[in-house]
């Protein structure tokens, strides 16, 4: 997850951007668009992975019963034409006839059945097991229906179902697993996986038999995928014209590659919302936290637009509500703070620290963010010791509740609903700082609740809380960068995922 | 000399395990390994539901002895992250690895030792002073940064050579061009200082005056002196570049074993990253094993020692 930015990849990129003398050339005439990823995917089964690329990759490869659009949010059938509750815990699915796996395999309801046995079952090991320890069992009514049992009421099923719950072939998973499903995928989506390389080199043809899909038809023919770890060198490949698309690319060199004319820039959110985490609990024993004026004067002390502004760019947001404005629930009708460093100084005077305090502060990315929090922290008498750590080891301490203050993101694993993420972090969990008995009650009928405006009153009651009582501070929304050759045409969408079945050439 | 090879093969595997299990130790105080594997998405419940999968609330003990009997079956176990078995993994990140650094030290050793020998011929010469200018700005230049000119000049402006990747032997020119050239001016000042020192000497003088010629005298005689540091040096660079090549496996996007163990490491992908270590403490072993050999081959009066 983390980029390596510094001084040192501007430096470089100035020196690159000076250099280029040669114009871009697209591998159109082959129909082939090569693309960088940065990280090396551990396995391109899905329910074995738990990156960004593992995302894209899904959504290429194989197909879910239902689909959103990414642009209206709206659900509509995929491998299912209609589904609908039975009871609160029972959905039932018409399927989708006369579609085929990649290897010729047909899809029906015994490859329902079997993906969600196999992956409800916790001892199969799927990775990210809140993705799927909803589901208890499905159960075939025919050939082209099938039922999925809940193990409780969980609203949230069908943008689950729309988003990490994709099928696989019952006979084929049955015989490969997980391992040899990594190495040679076989799914309903519009692209086939035609090889791979574990975490180097991914070939993908498009299936020229994709069936009537809401995803739309592949347009290019063959996408080749390589693992680029440098930024460096993913900008300098673009430039000598064997990259047409990369991403995830540092706000500073994209506007450097913005001002050449021969890239497109395209700058999109993403669900990443950056907060500051308190321990108001207490768990890191008796700290300045516990007392709300303290967590107000945070609040107050920290100039949100001004680090959207100058630090994150690009289609970032400030936000007030611990979780992403367009998920469902997540209302955005709640105490703000505007940034006003006097009366955070008040605040923290009337707590009892007129002269401030000193406080251990962490974070595991975003350096410079971190930095610039620490700085107006200073700034109202909250002395920081800051301590930059890896993700495990913060997210270790975190459990033990040993971390007073920390600069904390949350991407939500691109699920549209609010509880994927407040209901991860305040309903008691390991995570949790907060432990307010009324919040965790709040998003427990919030959460399992199939009547979506009793939803939304009881998410509004929780966040209200929480702003209220400042246990966090949250500050803004991520972004990033798509760049790619004048070649390629393609709207970026705001879940950061990227959609090669979008793709189109100029 | 029977008995000196037993020995030294007893104590390398003494030290082959001792870096394996300071390295587990160290691999386990570093962090929870169930919360790196779940990755940043996960739940404390994900979290838990991997310790018990893993068997990582067992004690350290116990997880390093069953690591370590399975390693001396031959079994590496199944790497973590990747889900393949690690030593099928590590042989197929191996082979570039190994080539670079075969065909790094290589460059280094050909332009390291005829430079260094050139400079000792005449020393404070415009050569020597070129060498010298060499050297320095090879100690003083990250490779990183050395790597992204070579890319900037030879790829995107000349358009000779591939950026990265490892398809062709042309992918492989710059990469052996930064990593030679990193080890480089060690081997040179060693040579050249090597070269001083023996041409000084008694029995140069001696062969000078029975009438060798001059060649005779610089390679057969002198060089052959000389180089006996060197061969223990390159050895050493050899195991380092195996090892240590992870910034220029990284700037051309080669994927080898350096890089891999790099990744690994922030991973907590514990059994690659153990088996990596045993791979490189090995191979460590192995060139001084056989630097020591040839230097007896070199030099006879070793052989007794």
């Amino acid at each position: 997850m983390l980029r390596k930015t510094s001084p040192r990849a501007a430096l470089i990129a100035a020196t690159l951007l000076a250099s280029v003398a040669m114009p871009a050339v697209a591998d159109e005439a082959s129909g082939t668009l090569n693309v960088a990823f940065t990280k090396e995917l551990e396995n391109i089964d899905s329910y074995f992975n738990s990156s960004r690329e593992g995302v894209v990759m899904q959504r290429a490869v194989w197909d879910g019963l239902i689909y959103r659009n990414p642009e209206t949010n709206e659900y509509v059938g995929n491998l299912a034409t209609s589904w609908e509750w039975i009871d609160d815990t029972t959905l039932e699915f018409k399927l989708r006839e006369g579609v085929t796996f990649h290897n010729g395999e047909p899809f029906n309801a015994d490859d329902v059945v079997f993906t969600v046995n196999f992956v409800a079952k916790e001892e199969n090991g799927v990775k990210t097991q809140r993705n799927v320890n909803w589901m208890e069992s499905a159960e075939k009514v025919d050939d082209y229906t099938v039922r999925i049992k809940l193990k409780k009421k969980f609203p949230a099923a069908i943008e689950f179902l729309s988003g990490p719950v994709s099928m696989y072939p019952n006979e084929y998973y049955a015989e490969v697993g997980a391992s040899g499903m990594g190495l040679k995928p076989v799914g309903t989506g519009p692209y086939r996986v035609t090889e791979v390389v574990p975490g180097q080199h991914f070939k993908l043809e498009a299936n020229s038999a994709y069936h009537d899909s809401p995803k739309g038809q592949p347009e290019i023919a063959n996408i080749d995928i390589r693992t680029i770890p440098d930024v460096n060198t993913q900008m300098a490949e673009l430039f000598s014209g064997s990259l047409d698309l990369i991403w995830q690319v540092p706000a500073d060199q994209a506007a450097k590659l913005g001002q050449m004319g021969q890239f497109t820039v395209a700058n999109e959110s993403t669900m990443r919302v950056g907060y500051l985490q308190m321990d108001s609990a207490g768990r890191s024993g008796d700290n300045p936290f516990t007392n709300k004026l303290v967590r107000q004067a945070v609040n107050h002390a920290i100039n949100r637009q001004e680090l959207v502004d100058a630090l994150l760019q690009g289609s970032s947001k400030v936000v007030y509500t611990p979780c992403f404005p367009s998920q469902f629930g997540c209302v955005q009708d709640v105490t703000e703070y505007e940034f006003n460093p006097e009366k955070a100084k008040e605040l923290l005077a009337e707590a009892g620290y007129p002269d401030g305090f000193e406080t251990a502060f962490y974070a595991y990315r975003d350096r410079q963010y971190a930095e610039a929090i620490s700085s107006y922290l200073n700034n109202v008498g909250i002395k920081t010791d800051f301590k930059m750590l890896q993700y495990s080891a913060l997210r270790e301490l975190n459990m033990d509740g040993k971390v007073p203050l920390s600069f904390q993101t949350w991407g939500s694993y691109s699920i549209n609903d609010a509880s994927a993420m407040v209901s991860q972090f305040f309903k008691h969990g390991s995570l949790d700082s907060t432990r307010d008995d009324e919040v965790r009650d709040w998003l427990d009928v919030a959460d399992s609740s199939t009547n979506p405006d009793e939803r939304i009153e009881y998410y509004s009651k929780a966040l209200e809380k929480i702003t209220d009582e400042a246990f966090w501070a949250p500050m803004f929304t991520y972004n990033t960068n798509y760049v790619f050759t004048d070649q390629v045409a393609y709207t970026p969408t705001p879940d950061e995922v990227l959609r090669f079945v979008d793709m189109t050439w100029n | 000399m029977l008995t000196f090879i037993l020995k030294r093969l007893g104590l390398a595997v003494l030290v082959a395990i001792t870096v394996s299990f300071i390295s587990f130790s160290l691999l386990f105080l570093s962090g929870d390994p169930a919360a790196a594997l779940a990755g940043e998405t996960a739940s404390g419940e994900d979290i838990e539901a991997i310790r018990r999968l893993y068997g990582f609330d067992r004690p350290m003990l116990v997880q390093y002895g069953e690591w370590l009997f399975s390693a001396l079956r031959g079994d590496f176990g199944e790497s973590y992250y990747f889900k393949l078995p690690v030593a099928s993994l590590i042989a197929d990140r191996l082979q570039v690895t190994m080539l670079l650094g075969l065909c790094g030290i290589l460059f280094a050793l050909l332009t390291a030792v005829p430079l260094g020998v050139a400079a000792a011929i005449r020393p404070n010469s415009i050569i020597d002073r070129l060498a010298l200018f060499l050297s320095v700005a090879g100690q003083a230049m990250p490779s990183f940064w050395f790597g992204l000119i070579l890319i900037v000049v030879l790829a995107i402006q000349l358009g000779w050579l591939p950026p990265s990747g490892a398809s062709t032997w042309r992918h492989f020119v710059m990469p052996t061009i930064v990593l030679g050239y990193y080890a480089m001016p060690a081997i040179m000042r060693l040579t050249r200082a090597g070269m001083l020192d023996v041409l000084e000497s008694d029995f140069i003088r001696t062969a000078r005056a029975k009438g060798a010629g001059e060649t005779r005298v610089l390679f057969k005689h002198a060089l052959r002196n000389a180089i006996i540091p060197v061969v223990s040096l390159a050895a050493v660079q050899m195991g380092f570049m195996l090892g240590g090549s992870i910034v220029v496996e990284s700037v051309f996007a080669l994927h080898g074993a350096g890089f891999l163990a790099w990744e690994s490491i922030a991973r907590n992908d514990l059994p690659t990253v153990q088996a990596l270590i045993l791979v490189f403490s090995m191979f460590y072993i192995i060139f001084t094993f056989l630097a020591d050999v040839l230097n007896a081959w070199l030099d006879p009066r070793m052989r007794s020692a």
